[in-house]
C-alpha cells in the first residue's frame, strides 16, 4: 500500500512539473537567466530564427537599381531650390553665385573689401581683419573680379548696448549696388545679441551672406555655409603671434593641478546655470574652480551667501599661474557660447574641457576637435572630475600637443583666423581642388598646404611617415647660371660632370639667368641624364619657380660655381631622404639678435651653430618651390628680384616657418670661403659689403612679414658614419669627403 | 563475519528510523511540490515587468511566433520629428552615464507583429533579412544589454529600412506604443530607403518624435548634424557577389556609368561626354532583351553587348554615381566594392558616415551642374592619387559597407564617440586601411619641439658586472654641466650595490669589458632582433648612413673656439 501511494504521489508530482513546464516555458527561461546572469553570462537575446533564411529582402534588387525617377528635370529642380532654400536654410548650392569665381584656383578666388566711409568708426579688431584680407594673396580692389565681398562697416560687435555698435546697417547695405541680397558676401561677427538673452540676432538682415561668427549655435549654424570663428580679443596680434607655451613634453604629462577654472559666476540670466554650479567641483587640492560674484555694476544687489567666501578664495590664485600649471582647463560658456578662455587655454597647452552645449566649435568644418579638447556636457558638470581623471597619460600627451599644433596653425594671429576662414570658403567653392581632413589636421596645418599644387598627400613633404611611405629615389638638379658660357673649363662644366655622375640624379635643369642668350645645345658636355635649359628671365626668384620640368620630389639647388664631389651629393641626398621636409645642404649661415641695433643680424662667420643653409648647394622638396612662388607675398619676391639677393634667406625663412625646425648641414670636403674665385667671370658678389648689408636688411624685412623670427639654430652637422674615424679608409663609403 | 555481525547488531533499530526518514522525505517532497506550484504561479501571473519577455525561448522559433499586437485606431501618433534636435537638447545623456569602458549600452526591443484594428500588418514585409542581420549583429556585440534599465540607446525591432513597405501612420503608432518610447528619447531608427512618390523626402516620413535617425539618403536640409547618422544604402550584391580586391592602377575604362534609371537630361549629358572622349567612357544601360528580375539586375548592356554587373565595375578607374529620385544609391556600395573610385553627383547629399570618414580621399564629389566638366576634372587628378583612392574606396566598403553588421556597428560607434568624445576613435583609426596602419609611424611625440637646455638631462647607467668601466663612466659623465641627475640601475647579479658613499673596490674584475666581443652574445642579440621583428610584424629599424657631429667637428679651425672640442678625441 505504502509503496503504491508513494508511486502515485511521485507520478502526480511528475505530472505537475510537466504541466508547469509546458505552460510556463518562461519560468524555466527566467530561472535560467537569473542563474546565468549571476554567473556573468549574457543570454543571447535576439533569437536565431529558424526561418531567417526565408525572410524577405528589405528591397528587391530591381527596386534598388531602378530608381523610380521623377518627372521634374534636374535643372528645374536646382533652380527651384534656390527659391526655397534661402536665408536660414542657405547652402552653397542655393545661396552662392559660383559663376563669380569662374577662373580656376587662386585666380578665381578674389576678395573685395568695400571702402569704408569717412565718419565710420572701425574697431581695432575689425581693422585687423580687413588688413589681413587686404594683405592676403586673395585681395582685389576691383569688385568686378571679386568672388567674395567683405563689408567696410564694422559688424563685429552687434550688442546694442556696446559703444562699438554701428546703427542703421540695414539701410546702408541695402543701398549697395553689389549687395544682391547678401550673395557672395562674408560677414564677420564676434558679439551678437544683448543682455539678458544674448540671442544670435545681428540687428540687421544678412540675407544670403555667409556668416563668420564667434559663439555660433549649432541650431543657427548653416552647415557647409557659415564659418564658426573663435572669439579673440582686440589685443590679438595681427600676424605671427606668440607661440604656444609648451616648450617640452614632460612625462608623465600631468601637471600640478588636474583641472582649473577661474572666472565670473553669473547669479542670474543666461549661462548662469553652468557658471553657478562650477564651485561644486572645487576641492582645493588638484581641482581648483574659483568663481567670483564681483563683476558688473550691481553685483552686490544679487549677491548670495557664497559670494564673500568665494571672492576671498578667488583672490588666492593667479590665473596665469593656474594656466601654466593645470593639465585641464574648464571652458564653460559665458553669456555667450564662446569665450576668450578657449584660445587662452589652447595657447597655454592646458587641455580645454568644454562646457558649452550647442556651441559650433571654431572651424568645425575642418578641425577634428575631439583630438584636442574634451567636449563635456553642461548637464554632466559633476562628472567632469572623474572623466578627466580617467583620461590616460598617453591621451593627455596627444591632446596637449594637438592644442599647440592647432594654436599655431590657425589661431595665434588675426591673420591666421581670417585666412583660415577664407581658405575654408575657397575649399567649398573649388571642392575638387581642396584639402582633405588629413591635411587640415596634421602638421603643418591647412594654411601651408596649397591644394592647387596637388591634392595628393604623397606629393607633399610632410606626410611620408604618416602614410608609411618614403620619398622617391631620385632628384632633379637645378643649376642657377648667371655667367655666359665662354670656356669648357668653367666651374659649371665640372659641376655638370659631378652631378650627372650621381646614381640618384634623374635630370639636370639649367636655369639661364645670364644677360647673354643661352648657348647652343652642342656646347654642353654629353651627359648620362637629360639636360634642360630654361630661361629664368634674369629674375632671382626664378630659381624657385615651380618649373613643370621638375618631376622628382627632391630638388638639388646649385649655383654655377659650386664645387662638389659626386659622393658628397650622394651622401647629402641620402640624408635628405631621412629629413624630406627640411633643407639639407652645405654652406651654413646664422642669424642673431643685435641688442644694440635692436634688430636682427646676419653673419657668415664660422660659428658653432647655424640657422640658414645657402641654397647654392642644398636639397629640399620641390613643394617649397610652389610655396615660395604662391604662398609668399609678391612684395617679398619683388624685393629679392630688385636686389638680386636674399632669395636663399627667404627660402630658409619659409621652410623653417613651415617646419619650426632648423635646416641640416652635412659634411663637406671644402669650406665655402676657400673656393677658388671664378676666373674671368663676374666678381664674387658676397665680397661686396653692399651685398652683405642688403642681407642684414632682408632678414629684418622677412621677420617683419612673418610677424616673428622663424629661423631656428642648430648645433649639429650630419657626417657619414665613419667620418674621420681612425679606421681603414677601405672600410669607408664616403672616403672622398676626407681628402683635403 | 565481523562486518555482518556489525550489521546485525544495528539491525533492529533500522526499521523505525526508516519510517521517520520516509515521513520527512514525504513532507519535504510535498513542500517542494507546493513551493514549486506557488512559485510557478507567481512567476506566471505576477505583473513582473511591463516588458513582456515571455516570448523568449531557448528553442528555435519562427518570426511568425512573435506576439501579435493590435493597434487601436486612436492610438497616439508621435510628432513629426524636430529639425532642431541635437544631442544636448533631445538626448537623455543621464541614461548613458559615466562608464569606465566608455561604451554605450544598447537595448533591442523583442520582436512583435503589429497589426491595425482590422488585423492588417503595418508593414508589407515585416522583419526583413537585412534588419534581422543588423539586430543580431548588435545583440552579439559589446554594445548590447538585455537590461532595459541600464540601456542608453533603444532600438525598436520594427523594421523601417524601406519606407515603401510601410504604412506610415500605423508604423508611427507602433513606435509610440513601445514601452520606453518616451517621446522617442534615445531611440535609434535605421532607414535606408526614405521618402515616397512624388517628391521623395530625403528622410523617413514616419513621425518619430525625438528619435535619432540612421538614414541612407539625407540631404543637408534634413540631416541634423551631430544627431542623425548618415548610413549607406545596403546593396545585397555585397553578400551575393564576391569581387576579389584588385591592385590599384589604371583600368580599361576611365569612366563608367552603370546606373539604369538616369534622368534623360543627364543621360544626354553623358552621351555628349562619350562623344567627345570616346573609348575612355563606357555608358551602360538596362538590357532591353532581358526580362525583369534578378537576372536583369546582374546584367548591363551597351549597344547590344552584354556585361556582367557588378564585375564590369572593376574595369574602370572612375564610376559615376548619380542621384535619382533619392540621394542615396545602392550603386555606391557596388562601386566601392569593385575598388572603383565613385564620382558622386548628388547635390546636398550627406555622404555615408561623413562624420568620421574622409570622403575626399576615396571619392570625387562634383556638383550636378558640372557634369559636363566631369572628364576634365577627373583627368586633372594625379595617377598616384587615383590609386590611393581606389585602395581607399575598397577599404571603406570592406570596413563600413560590406554587411549589415558593419553598417550597424559603425553607426553605434559613431554615436558612442559623441557620448564619450574623450575616448573617440581618431581620424587615422577610421580612415587608414590596415596596410597603412601597419606601415605608418605616428610618434607619440609628434610636435616638433626643441626643449630648452635649462632642465638638463638624466643619465641612466646600467651596471652589468663591469664595475671598472662603470666608475669611469660615472666620473666622466658627472663632469657634464647639463647633467641634472645620475641614475645607476644595478643589474649586477654577482654583487650587491655599494652602500652610501663607501668606495667599491673590485680587484678581480679587471677589464672584463670584452662582453660585446663574445660570440654567443652576438648570436643571442641577432636572435633577439628576429624575435622582436616577428612580434612587431615588420622590421621597424631603419638603416641610415649619417651620424650627428658638432658643426665644426674635426674642421681645420682653432680648437678653443669650438663648443665641443673634445669629441672624437678618445
Amino acid at each position: 500500500m505504502q509503496a503504491r501511494k508513494k508511486y502515485v504521489l511521485l507520478g502526480l508530482c511528475a505530472c505537475c512539473w510537466l504541466v508547469l513546464f509546458y505552460w510556463g516555458g518562461g519560468v524555466q527561461l527566467r530561472l535560467l537567466r537569473l542563474l546565468t546572469r549571476q554567473r556573468g553570462e549574457v543570454v543571447r537575446p535576439w533569437p536565431n530564427w529558424t526561418d531567417r533564411a526565408f525572410l524577405p529582402r528589405y528591397a528587391h534588387l530591381d527596386e534598388l537599381q531602378t530608381d523610380p525617377g521623377t518627372a521634374e528635370s534636374p535643372r528645374q529642380r536646382r533652380q527651384a531650390w534656390s527659391a526655397i532654400y534661402k536665408d536660414s536654410r542657405c547652402r552653397m548650392e542655393t545661396c552662392f553665385d559660383f559663376s563669380r569665381c569662374r577662373r580656376r584656383g587662386r585666380e578665381g578666388f578674389r576678395v573685395y573689401i568695400y571702402p569704408s566711409e569717412k565718419n565710420d568708426h572701425v574697431s581695432e579688431s575689425y581693422r585687423k581683419i580687413l588688413t589681413s584680407i587686404a594683405e592676403s594673396r586673395y585681395y582685389t580692389s576691383d569688385p568686378r573680379e571679386a568672388c567674395l565681398f567683405v563689408l567696410g562697416i564694422d559688424t563685429l560687435d552687434r550688442d546694442q548696448l556696446s559703444g562699438q555698435f554701428v546703427p542703421n546697417v540695414d539701410e546702408r547695405i541695402r543701398g549697395y549696388p553689389l549687395w544682391n541680397d547678401g550673395r557672395n558676401h562674408l560677414i564677420f561677427n564676434l558679439y551678437s545679441g544683448t543682455w539678458p538673452n544674448y540671442t544670435e540676432d545681428l540687428g540687421f538682415n544678412i540675407g544670403q551672406a555667409i556668416l563668420a561668427k564667434a559663439s555660433l549655435n549649432t541650431e543657427h549654424f548653416r552647415p557647409g555655409f557659415d564659418v564658426s570663428i573663435p572669439l579673440f580679443s582686440k589685443d590679438h596680434p595681427q600676424k605671427g603671434g606668440e607661440r604656444g607655451w609648451l616648450v617640452r613634453n614632460t612625462i608623465p604629462p600631468r601637471r600640478k593641478y588636474l583641472l582649473m577654472f577661474k572666472g565670473k559666476r553669473y547669479l542670474t540670466g543666461i549661462g548662469s546655470d553652468t557658471r553657478n554650479a562650477l564651485h561644486h567641483i572645487h576641492n582645493g587640492k588638484d581641482i581648483v574652480s574659483l568663481t567670483t560674484c564681483r563683476h558688473g555694476k550691481d553685483w552686490e544687489k544679487h549677491k548670495d551667501a557664497r559670494c564673500d567666501h568665494d571672492n576671498l578664495e578667488y583672490e588666492r590664485f593667479d590665473y596665469q599661474e593656474l594656466l601654466h600649471n593645470s593639465t585641464f582647463c574648464l571652458v564653460p560658456r559665458g553669456r555667450r557660447l564662446g569665450s576668450f578662455r578657449f584660445l587662452e587655454s589652447l595657447q597655454a597647452a592646458c587641455i580645454p574641457v568644454l562646457l558649452s552645449n550647442g556651441w559650433e566649435l571654431p572651424f568645425s568644418d575642418v578641425i577634428q576637435w575631439n583630438q584636442a579638447v574634451i567636449e563635456g556636457d553642461e548637464r554632466l558638470l559633476l562628472q567632469v572630475p572623474s572623466t578627466v581623471r580617467a583620461v590616460g597619460n598617453e591621451r593627455v600627451l596627444a591632446l596637449r600637443q594637438r592644442t599647440q599644433m592647432l594654436w599655431e596653425a590657425y589661431f595665434s594671429s588675426v591673420d591666421k583666423i581670417v585666412l583660415t576662414t577664407l581658405e575654408i570658403i575657397k575649399d567649398r567653392v573649388f571642392s575638387h581642388i581642396s584639402r582633405n581632413k588629413y591635411m587640415w589636421n596634421s602638421l603643418p596645418g591647412g594654411l601651408l598646404v596649397l591644394p592647387e599644387y596637388s591634392t595628393h598627400l604623397a606629393h607633399f613633404p610632410f606626410y611620408y611617415l604618416g602614410l608609411g611611405i618614403s620619398p622617391g629615389q631620385e632628384f632633379t638638379a637645378v643649376i642657377h647660371a648667371v655667367s655666359p658660357l665662354v670656356s669648357q673649363s668653367q666651374p659649371i662644366m665640372k659641376l655638370l660632370q659631378v652631378v650627372s655622375k650621381s646614381k640618384y640624379c634623374s635630370q639636370i635643369i639649367i636655369l639661364w639667368n645670364s644677360e647673354k642668350p643661352p648657348p647652343n645645345r652642342s656646347k654642353w658636355p654629353p651627359m648620362p641624364v637629360p639636360l634642360t635649359v630654361t630661361d629664368g628671365r634674369r629674375k632671382t626668384t626664378s630659381r624657385f619657380l615651380p618649373h613643370v620640368a621638375i618631376e622628382t620630389e627632391a630638388v638639388l639647388s646649385l649655383d654655377e660655381d659650386t664645387v662638389l664631389l659626386t659622393s658628397e651629393v650622394n651622401f647629402a641626398f641620402l640624408v635628405w631622404r631621412s629629413f624630406p621636409e627640411r633643407i639639407v645642404g652645405y654652406p651654413p649661415r646664422s642669424h642673431f639678435w643685435d641688442p644694440l641695433k635692436r634688430a636682427w643680424g646676419y653673419t657668415s662667420k664660422w660659428t658653432n651653430d647655424y640657422s640658414i643653409i645657402l641654397t647654392g648647394a642644398a636639397f629640399y622638396h620641390r613643394y617649397y618651390h610652389y610655396l615660395f612662388s604662391h604662398y609668399l607675398p609678391q612684395s617679398l619676391r619683388t624685393l629679392v628680384d630688385r636686389t638680386s639677393n636674399c632669395e636663399d634667406i627667404l627660402m630658409n625663412f619659409l621652410v623653417s616657418a613651415v617646419t619650426h625646425l632648423p635646416p641640416i648641414k652635412v659634411a663637406q670636403r671644402k669650406q665655402y670661403k676657400e673656393l677658388p674665385s671664378p676666373q674671368g667671370t663676374k666678381s664674387v658678389p658676397w665680397a661686396n659689403p653692399e651685398h652683405f648689408n642688403q642681407r642684414q636688411e632682408c632678414v629684418n624685412t622677412f621677420a617683419n612679414w612673418f610677424g616673428y623670427m622663424p629661423l631656428v639654430h642648430s648645433q649639429f652637422r650630419l657626417d657619414p658614419v665613419l667620418f674621420k674615424d681612425q679606421v681603414s679608409v677601405l672600410r669607408k663609403k664616403y672616403k672622398d669627403l676626407e681628402r683635403a | 563475519m565481523y562486518p555482518s555481525g556489525k550489521y546485525s547488531s544495528r539491525g533492529p533499530a533500522l526499521i523505525p528510523r526508516m519510517k521517520t526518514k520516509h515521513r520527512i522525505y514525504y513532507i519535504t517532497l510535498f513542500s517542494v511540490v507546493l513551493l514549486g506550484l506557488i512559485a510557478t504561479g507567481m512567476f506566471q501571473f505576477w505583473p513582473h515587468s511591463i516588458e513582456s519577455t515571455a516570448d523568449w525561448t531557448l528553442d528555435k522559433r519562427s518570426v511568425h511566433d512573435a506576439p501579435l499586437v493590435r493597434l487601436p485606431v486612436s492610438s497616439p501618433i508621435p510628432e513629426r520629428g524636430d529639425l532642431s534636435c541635437r544631442m544636448h537638447t533631445c538626448f537623455d545623456v543621464y541614461r548613458c552615464g559615466y562608464n569606465p569602458k566608455n561604451r554605450i549600452k544598447v537595448y533591442i526591443y523583442p520582436l512583435q507583429r503589429f497589426v491595425d484594428d482590422l488585423g492588417v500588418p503595418i508593414s508589407s514585409t515585416g522583419l526583413s533579412r537585412e534588419y534581422n542581420d543588423l539586430l543580431s549583429a548588435i545583440s552579439d556585440s559589446d554594445f548590447y544589454t538585455d537590461d532595459v534599465t541600464r540601456a542608453c540607446l533603444f532600438i525598436p525591432s520594427i523594421d523601417v529600412l524601406n519606407q515603401n513597405s510601410l504604412r506610415i501612420r500605423e508604423t508611427a503608432q507602433a513606435l509610440a506604443m513601445l514601452p520606453r518610447w518616451d517621446k522617442g528619447m534615445n531611440h535609434l531608427l535605421f532607414n535606408m530607403l526614405p521618402g515616397g512618390p512624388p517628391d521623395y523626402n530625403t528622410a523617413l516620413d514616419v513621425p518619430r518624435d525625438r528619435a535619432l535617425l540612421a538614414g541612407g539618403g539625407f540631404s543637408t536640409w534634413t540631416y541634423r548634424q551631430g544627431y542623425d547618422v548618415s548610413i549607406p544604402v545596403y546593396s545585397p550584391l555585397s553578400a551575393d557577389v564576391e569581387l576579389p580586391e584588385r591592385q590599384p592602377g589604371p583600368r580599361r575604362y576611365f569612366i563608367l556609368s552603370s546606373q539604369t534609371a538616369i534622368h534623360r537630361e543627364y543621360r544626354a549629358e553623358l552621351e555628349r561626354l562619350k562623344e567627345e572622349n570616346g573609348e575612355a567612357l563606357l555608358l551602360l544601360d538596362k538590357c532591353s532583351n532581358l526580362s525583369q528580375g534578378a537576372a536583369s539586375a546582374r546584367k548591363r548592356c551597351y549597344k547590344g553587348q552584354v556585361y556582367d554587373y557588378p564585375q564590369i565595375l572593376q574595369e574602370s578607374s572612375f564610376c559615376v554615381v548619380l542621384r535619382g529620385a533619392r540621394l542615396g544609391q545602392a550603386a555606391l556600395s557596388d562601386v566601392l566594392q569593385a575598388g572603383c573610385v565613385p564620382v558622386i553627383l548628388a547635390d546636398s547629399y550627406i555622404l555615408p558616415f561623413s562624420e568620421v570618414l574622409d570622403w575626399k580621399r576615396a571619392s570625387v564629389v562634383i556638383p550636378e551642374e558640372k557634369l559636363s566638366e566631369m572628364y576634365t576634372i577627373l583627368k586633372s587628378i594625379p595617377h598616384r592619387q587615383v590609386e590611393e583612392m581606389q585602395r581607399q574606396a575598397r577599404w571603406f566598403w570592406e570596413a563600413y559597407f560590406s554587411s549589415m553588421k558593419a553598417i550597424g556597428l559603425t553607426t553605434l560607434q559613431i554615436i558612442n564617440d559623441r557620448i564619450y568624445p574623450y575616448a573617440a576613435r581618431t581620424y587615422e583609426q577610421w580612415n587608414n586601411p590596415p596596410v597603412v596602419k601597419w606601415s605608418s609611424v605616428n610618434s607619440p611625440l609628434f610636435l616638433p619641439l626643441i626643449p630648452p637646455r635649462a632642465p638638463g638631462f638624466t643619465a641612466v647607467v646600467l651596471t652589468y658586472d663591469r664595475v671598472e668601466s662603470l666608475f669611469r663612466v660615472i666620473t666622466e659623465i658627472s663632469k657634464v654641466p647639463s647633467l641634472a641627475k645620475l641614475l645607476v640601475v644595478w643589474n649586477n647579479q654577482n654583487k650587491s650595490p655599494p652602500e652610501g658613499e663607501k668606495k667599491f673596490k673590485c680587484p678581480e674584475c679587471t677589464a672584463i669589458d670584452g662582453l660585446s666581443l663574445d660570440q654567443t652574445h652576438m648570436v643571442e642579440r641577432s636572435e633577439c632582433i628576429n624575435k622582436f621583428a616577428s612580434v612587431f610584424g615588420t622590421m621597424p629599424l631603419k638603416v641610415v648612413e649619417h651620424r650627428a657631429d658638432p658643426v665644426l667637428y674635426k674642421d681645420d679651425f682653432p680648437e678653443k673656439l669650438k663648443s665641443f672640442p673634445n669629441i672624437g678625441s678618445l
